[in-house]
């Protein structure tokens, strides 16, 4: 047991116990919480942020930042949108649309891994500056909110594949890409990048690459995310997703990362992300006025990041 | 160099500090400065009128006076930026507002009481980020959703308070020289910051912090102290800056800073601060916020629609940064 304890802890076992206690309290204000179809719709919710959360991991893990995924959601979203509504909305085209809408996001990531790596600009800036090009090209595309997306979209989205919720089987999907990425030495390498990027160098790994595909990871979540709200939104939007880059970031260090690059992992990045979801959730059924809900939300969250730094410290 | 540390010891040939004179971010942003102005003129005549200069001018100095504690908080390093200004911006113009409800006579208090608040505020910041150790960028942002939550509950949602006369005369109205208060205010900060940096004991603190703060630490500078004062500072000159913003519009409601946020630290990182920390200072950043602000009267006047000025402010920005805000190599 001693030893057990002394094993290296994970950095998202926090935010997985405050994740219980969150559950249990949200049981006990909300009605009907465990009810398959409250928590299916607290899913939906929670989803695509969840899965940027999961992307803005390894950017962060490599040392880097993503502002832009708010932007490249927004982007794929319009994308798909336009190119279901011009396809004509069969299964063919909601295919043609899915893929037209991660190719984008590939690109956008490429875009930022190339200026960020291979041109070295300075990630922060860099990635606002391509995320304002992002959501000028959603504009360009579909200046308005609008156009309708084809019933078996959102109908399959919203629904259920062999009797188990479509989004439920997202996550798992993604809980288990993150499960096996982790089992890569790609991850590791992500942190020797952002842990030591001069040790890094040395032993010769190859930087550039390794930084341009944490950021191409990342637009394909963001991308992911994009194809959710989607089917949540059942529309086109070139203004979606705006607070998907910084609710990523908050996500990412509740989850126990360090936003100095190096150390942590996605599984807490998912937690975090729930964690958010779920003190908005408990919040908003606890009965406050409302006035106070956004600062009581600001207050807990950056508690709980204070919370996280002192403990992971020990 | 007219702004860090070095100096020039060598004597180098005059190719060489023309060169290093053109790498300079300063000239460079006073010659994008220069270039944009010519396009505005030659696009649409009278962009660089003496009265459409002044207004953009005013608009920069809003953008100028928050930008100065951002340059602060990230010249003294350690990862340090300030994502909660656009917060506390809001909040010391709802705060000012509150307080002057339209009364000349209220100024200064209403002055007073938003700079003390949101200097609180910056030194919560700053205690998260020295004593708990909590990384800037997470605790600003923290402190970010704390702030709009307590303007929700302070003013209910609903834009309350109004602008003094004589507040929006300072920020609206030629005062000397055909030029608005504001202006000689911006230049009156801008001098104290230069001196602040250069002269005093605490901005060298700043500089040694910025650059190496263990070695900062070793020869007994009080680092945690001065991270403190930067972010309360910080904190400080975004409630000034709420405060002009309040007059500038005439009523706060509680996004009104939310749009300065990140284009405060642009300005910083265009006037050539390094995001590191211990290099830079507030001459460039007086440029970057002109050139910023510049930038997007410059874009508006085109009569592009939405995306295409967004297009081109975004790849102006990249361009910008491409031409001398790239990092170091890796080296073996």
């Amino acid at each position: 047991m001693r030893a057990l304890l002394k094993m290296e802890r994970p950095a998202w076992l926090l935010a997985a116990a405050a994740l219980v206690v969150l559950v249990v309290i949200n049981g006990l204000v909300q009605k009907g919480f465990f009810a398959p179809m409250v928590l299916q719709s607290n899913l939906t919710t929670f989803l695509p942020l969840v899965l940027v959360a999961i992307g803005q991991t390894y950017v962060i893990l490599a040392g880097d930042i993503d502002l832009s995924v708010g932007a490249v959601a927004a982007l794929v979203n319009v994308i798909t949108v336009s190119v279901m509504a011009a396809l004509g909305g069969s299964a063919g085209a909601i295919a043609a649309g899915m893929a037209a809408g991660i190719l984008v996001a590939v690109a956008c990531g490429l875009l930022n891994g190339l200026l960020i790596a291979v041109l070295r600009l300075q990630p922060m800036v860099t990635t606002f500056g391509t995320g304002i090009i992002f959501s000028a090209l959603a504009l360009w595309v579909l200046p308005q909110a609008g156009l309708v997306v084809p019933d078996a979209y959102w109908s399959t989205y919203g629904g259920a594949i062999l009797d188990v919720p479509t989004v439920l089987w997202i996550l798992l999907l993604a809980g288990l890409f993150v499960f096996v990425l982790a089992r890569l030495p790609f991850q590791s390498w992500l942190k020797a990048v952002g842990g030591n990027r001069s040790g890094a160098f040395q032993s010769g790994l190859p930087l550039t690459g390794i930084r341009i595909k944490a950021f191409v990871l990342s637009a394909i979540f963001a991308g992911l995310a994009a194809l959710c709200l989607t089917g949540e939104t059942a529309t086109g939007d070139p203004l979606m997703g705006q607070s998907l880059g910084m609710g990523s970031i908050s996500a990412v260090a509740l989850g126990g990362t360090l936003l100095s690059g190096g150390v942590g992992g996605a599984m807490g990045s998912i937690l975090g992300a729930l964690l958010l979801g779920m003190i908005g959730n408990v919040i908003y059924f606890a009965g406050l006025p409302y006035e106070y809900q956004t600062l009581v939300q600001g207050l807990i969250v950056l508690a709980a990041l204070a919370g996280g730094v002192v403990l992971a410290r020990r | 160099m007219s702004d860090g540390l070095t100096s020039d010891i060598n004597a180098r040939p005059w190719q060489t500090k023309a060169l290093t004179l053109l790498r300079d971010p300063l000239t460079l942003a006073l010659l994008a400065i220069v270039v944009m102005l010519g396009i505005g003129e030659a696009l649409s005549p009278g962009f660089a009128r003496g009265d459409q200069i002044v207004r953009l001018l005013t608009v920069a100095a809003l953008l100028g006076i928050a930008a100065a504690g951002q340059n602060l908080v990230i010249l003294s390093g350690g990862a340090g930026i300030d994502l909660s200004v656009g917060a506390l911006i809001s909040f010391g113009a709802v705060v000012a507002g509150n307080v002057m409800n339209g009364a000349d006579a209220a100024i200064l208090p209403a002055i007073l009481a938003a700079i003390a608040v949101t200097f609180l505020f910056g030194c919560v910041n700053g205690i998260g980020v020295t004593v708990i150790r909590i990384p800037p960028i997470v605790m600003t942002l923290g402190m970010m959703a704390v702030v709009q939550g307590g303007l929700v509950v302070f003013s209910q949602g609903i834009p309350s308070g109004n602008a003094a006369p004589a507040l929006m005369n300072f920020i609206n109205k030629p005062m000397l020289f055909g030029l608005p208060g504001i202006l000689f205010a911006w230049l009156a900060l801008s001098i104290a910051m230069v001196i602040l940096l250069r002269r005093t004991s605490l901005g060298f603190a700043i500089y040694a912090i910025g650059a190496n703060e263990q070695a900062a630490r070793l020869v007994g500078l009080p680092v945690k102290t001065v991270r403190v004062l930067v972010f309360g500072l910080s904190g400080a000159l975004a409630g000034l800056t709420g405060v002009m913003v309040i007059g500038y519009t005439g009523n706060s409601f509680i996004s009104v800073g939310d749009q300065y946020m990140l284009p405060t630290i642009i300005a910083v990182v265009i006037g050539g601060t390094s995001l590191a920390g211990g290099s830079g200072g507030y001459v460039g950043t007086v440029a970057g916020a002109i050139a910023l602000v510049l930038l997007q009267s410059l874009l508006t006047t085109l009569h592009l629609e939405v995306w295409g000025r967004q297009l081109i402010f975004g790849a102006t920005l990249l361009v910008l940064l491409g031409m001398y805000g790239r990092q170091q190599a890796p080296r073996v």
